[in-house]
């Protein structure tokens, strides 16, 4: 039987799930399919699609989520490591190019740079309010065009005579292009003053003020578009180098993390006797994680990465979370004035999460803390926590 | 008369005592929430800061519990703060609100002014009596800011969660509550034997060895108000960091309000520590935030988030002087402007990603030996350096 590490990237507008060899740690597939406002089914797509390329005899060592959906995949399909975009794309790119001080990452609605010094993330910044340096405004001006986003950067590389657009702003930048176009500059000029405006765009706003030095990596869906690696490369003066699976890399990286998470979960547990308790003990565990468990007595020791030493399974429920059916509920909580929105969602019927509240009472650690609380000190007046329950009430009903 | 003012942080609990022992009918606006903030958005300038579009919503709020009278502070200097009370009166004037700003002014020379707006607020009571009811509220304050300074250590080491959040809420009330001096001192000292020992416990978010500490830098509105901050504090707190907040309302008073001799002498340090870098008053606490940076390095801090509102010119000036400190002194600093528009997912996202640079900045630290905290520390290097002249 296989064994893999599975990584799960649940941005706002696609979805990346990347499934990594257990030893070697590549690539064996990824897929990339849109959100489309719904990440739940996006990850259920996702995840079929995987055990489709790999097929269902494999086991899962560690799942790792990330993106801005992160903590709604790890509770939809259980993850060891839920890691912000920033760690998950650094890591899978030093795995790629183990010196590199620079990640360009463009993706459809974001862009971000991250600095790296001696292997360790030393500076980032994220873009926050604006379009035009993001792979949206291609799409968008490729669109006015006419020309298919896919032959838009070898389009570019055509150029010769680029033209100056002014990048600052999307809307400048339409009306700059519409004149240009009027005076009767060819398409493919434009093009490339366009990828020269996106450029310009992004690194005056995402990386001012930051170091930007070679080896230079260049990932998200936009590094796709040759002829913004052009661009780039005339801007920085430097190599862009533009990894396989560059559109995957945060899905990759989060793999990865999960990889590094389930090394952490082994060590040791040969040791103590604990280990198998810990691993019946965990909820959640499924048929394929279980055998993970099952398999602790019967395989040798002094492998790496082996099941023999896994402390506790992995978090992952299985690749049947792609048939689950998800409920998703709401209410509003009237506890106090803050009137959080409560989200609650349910795997075939049973609560995997529940949050939104400001104060955090409603999320489910917090909530199972408290019940054992109560049995605890149930003499005790528990004058704090009893407190801030007594103006709790529900006002919708709950499923 | 039924008085009302603007929120910021727990200010509240320090400005009712005051009025409420001088026999003024007083009503805090109730807590901030989302409905209070898309009040004062609908009704403020666009481009206005954060700070005025909540207290918008404030007075607004505060209205519908039959306030007829705000009292707010004015001030001068480049911090749009100063007109902040005029433009207020002129939105509410606008809606028809029915509602009289009395302005505190700083006297700057000339005390009428501002003898008369505390004359206007308190009905009249002798300076006398109103100068004993602000020495009790002040004690509360003093109270709150010295039980807040423990909670960042309990939050991260509390083993049961959201039990810090739970006694500072009471420790709040009681204070709150308390009908003396004497009462308010006992809530305080209740408090903070409370949140230490809550400090040793193990929880879930007790990270192993030393914890990191993070320095919060800015803006005052921003730093003191939790529901304009997106809960900053809380939310580095479940990621196991320790925060050190750069400034509380007692040291803001401490710093501009206390006459001279009495004025606090930290701002001199922190503008000594700013000067190489920021040498011109700015406004606000633009100042304050590059000195308070500078300090908090030296101190051994793991790194600093610098916050303010979107548009806020002293912190602006600050966030582009930042960078240079930071390269100067290797030293992390991140800086975040926050509006209503600020998306949760994309704070939280930058927050753990800082969070996780720091981490790994300290594991290599101390892999390398470097830094402050790294296997060799300036301490065992001194030492080292001493047993080697010994030797010879």
């Amino acid at each position: 039987m296989r064994e893999v590490y599975l990584g799960l990237d649940v941005g706002s507008v696609t979805t990346k799930v990347a499934v990594l060899e257990g030893q070697s740690r590549q690539v064996m597939t990824a897929s990339y399919l849109k959100t489309g406002g719904q990440p739940i089914r996006a990850i259920q797509e996702g995840l079929a699609l995987a055990v489709k390329a790999v097929g269902t005899g494999v086991r899962v060592l560690g799942c790792g989520a990330t993106g801005s959906g992160r903590r709604l995949a790890a509770a939809v399909a259980g993850a060891d490591v839920v890691k912000n975009e920033i760690t998950a794309h650094a890591v899978a790119s030093q795995a790629h190019v183990p010196e590199v001080q620079t990640i360009l990452e463009i993706g459809g609605q974001d862009s971000k740079i991250i600095i790296l010094r001696q292997g360790v993330v030393t500076d980032f910044a994220m873009n926050s309010v604006c379009a035009a340096g993001t792979g949206s405004f291609l799409d968008r001006q490729a669109a006015r065009l006419g020309v298919p986003i896919e032959d838009f950067g070898d389009l570019a590389l055509r150029s010769k005579n680029p033209v100056r657009i002014a990048g600052r702003c999307a809307v400048f930048a339409e009306s700059d292009m519409i004149h240009k176009q009027q005076i009767g500059h060819a398409v493919e000029d434009i093009v490339h003053g366009l990828c020269q405006a996106l450029v310009r765009n992004y690194l005056n706003n995402v990386g001012k003020g930051k170091d930007i030095r070679p080896p230079v990596l260049f990932q998200g869906g936009v590094a796709a578009n040759r002829g913004i690696v052009r661009a780039f490369e005339e801007a920085l003066g430097c190599p862009v180098t533009v990894p396989d699976h560059h559109e995957v890399m945060g899905a990759i990286g989060a793999a990865m993390l999960a990889a590094e998470d389930a090394a952490g979960r082994t060590a040791g547990a040969a040791a103590t006797g604990a280990a198998v308790t810990g691993a019946t003990g965990t909820a959640g565990a499924t048929a394929t994680a279980g055998a993970t468990a099952t398999a602790a007595a019967t395989a040798t020791a002094g492998q790496r990465h082996t099941t023999c030493q896994v402390l506790r399974p992995s978090a992952f429920r299985g690749f049947g979370v792609a048939e689950a059916t998800y409920k998703a509920s709401g209410f509003e909580c009237h506890g106090c004035a803050n009137y959080c929105e409560i989200v609650r969602i349910y795997m075939d019927g049973q609560e995997v999460a529940c949050w939104g509240s400001k104060c955090g009472k409603w999320d489910l650690e917090t909530r199972a803390g408290r019940k054992a609380a109560v049995v605890v000190s149930a003499a005790d007046s528990g004058a704090a926590e009893g407190a801030e329950d007594e103006g709790t009430k529900v006002v919708s009903a709950e499923p | 008369m039924r008085l009302t003012f603007p929120h910021m942080g727990p200010v509240h609990i320090g400005i009712t005592t005051i009025f409420r022992d001088l026999g003024v009918d007083i009503v805090a606006p109730p807590p901030i929430t989302r409905r209070t903030v898309a009040l004062g958005v609908k009704h403020s300038p666009e481009m206005a800061c954060f700070p005025l579009k909540i207290s918008v919503g404030n007075y607004l709020e505060a209205r519908e519990l039959g306030v007829d009278t705000i009292g707010m502070l004015g001030g001068v200097g480049p911090c749009r703060l100063g007109y902040y009370a005029d433009v207020e009166r002129e939105i509410l004037d606008g809606l028809g609100a029915g509602m009289e700003m009395v302005v505190l002014d700083p006297p700057q020379g000339k005390p009428g002014r501002l003898l008369r707006a505390i004359s206007r607020l308190t009905g009249g009571k002798p300076l006398r009596q109103v100068w004993r009811s602000i020495q009790f509220g002040w004690s509360k304050i003093v109270e709150i800011d010295r039980l807040d300074q423990e909670v960042p250590r309990a939050r991260v080491f509390e083993a049961q969660p959201g039990v810090t959040r739970a006694v500072r809420a009471q420790a709040y009330r009681l204070i709150e509550e308390a009908s003396s001096v004497v009462e308010a001192k006992r809530a305080g000292d209740l408090a903070v034997e409370a949140l230490r020992s809550i400090s040793l416990g193990h929880g879930a978010k007790s990270p192993q060895g030393r914890p990191l500490t993070v320095g919060l830098v800015g803006e005052i509105y921003m730093l003191l108000e939790p529901a304009a901050n997106m809960d900053l504090e809380e939310r580095l707190g479940r990621l196991g960091v320790i925060t050190r907040r750069a400034l509380t309302v007692s040291d803001w008073v401490r710093l501009h309000l206390f006459p001279g001799p009495w004025k606090s002498k930290d701002g001199a340090v922190v503008h000594a520590a700013a000067r190489p870098y920021l040498n011109h008053f700015v406004g606000g606490e633009g100042v304050e935030s590059v000195g308070q940076t500078v300090l908090y390095q030296r101190m051994g801090l793991d790194g600093v988030i610098h916050v303010g509102p979107l548009t806020c010119m002293p912190e602006i000036v600050a966030a582009s002087v930042l960078p240079q400190v930071a390269r100067d002194l290797d030293f992390p600093v991140m800086t975040l402007f926050l509006d209503e528009h600020s998306g949760e997912a994309g704070i939280q996202t930058r927050l753990e990603a800082f969070v996780d640079l720091l981490r790994r900045r300290r594991q290599r630290q101390r892999e390398q030996g470097t830094g402050r905290f790294g296997a060799t520390s300036a301490r065992q290097q001194l030492a080292a350096g001493l047993g080697v002249h010994g030797d010879a």
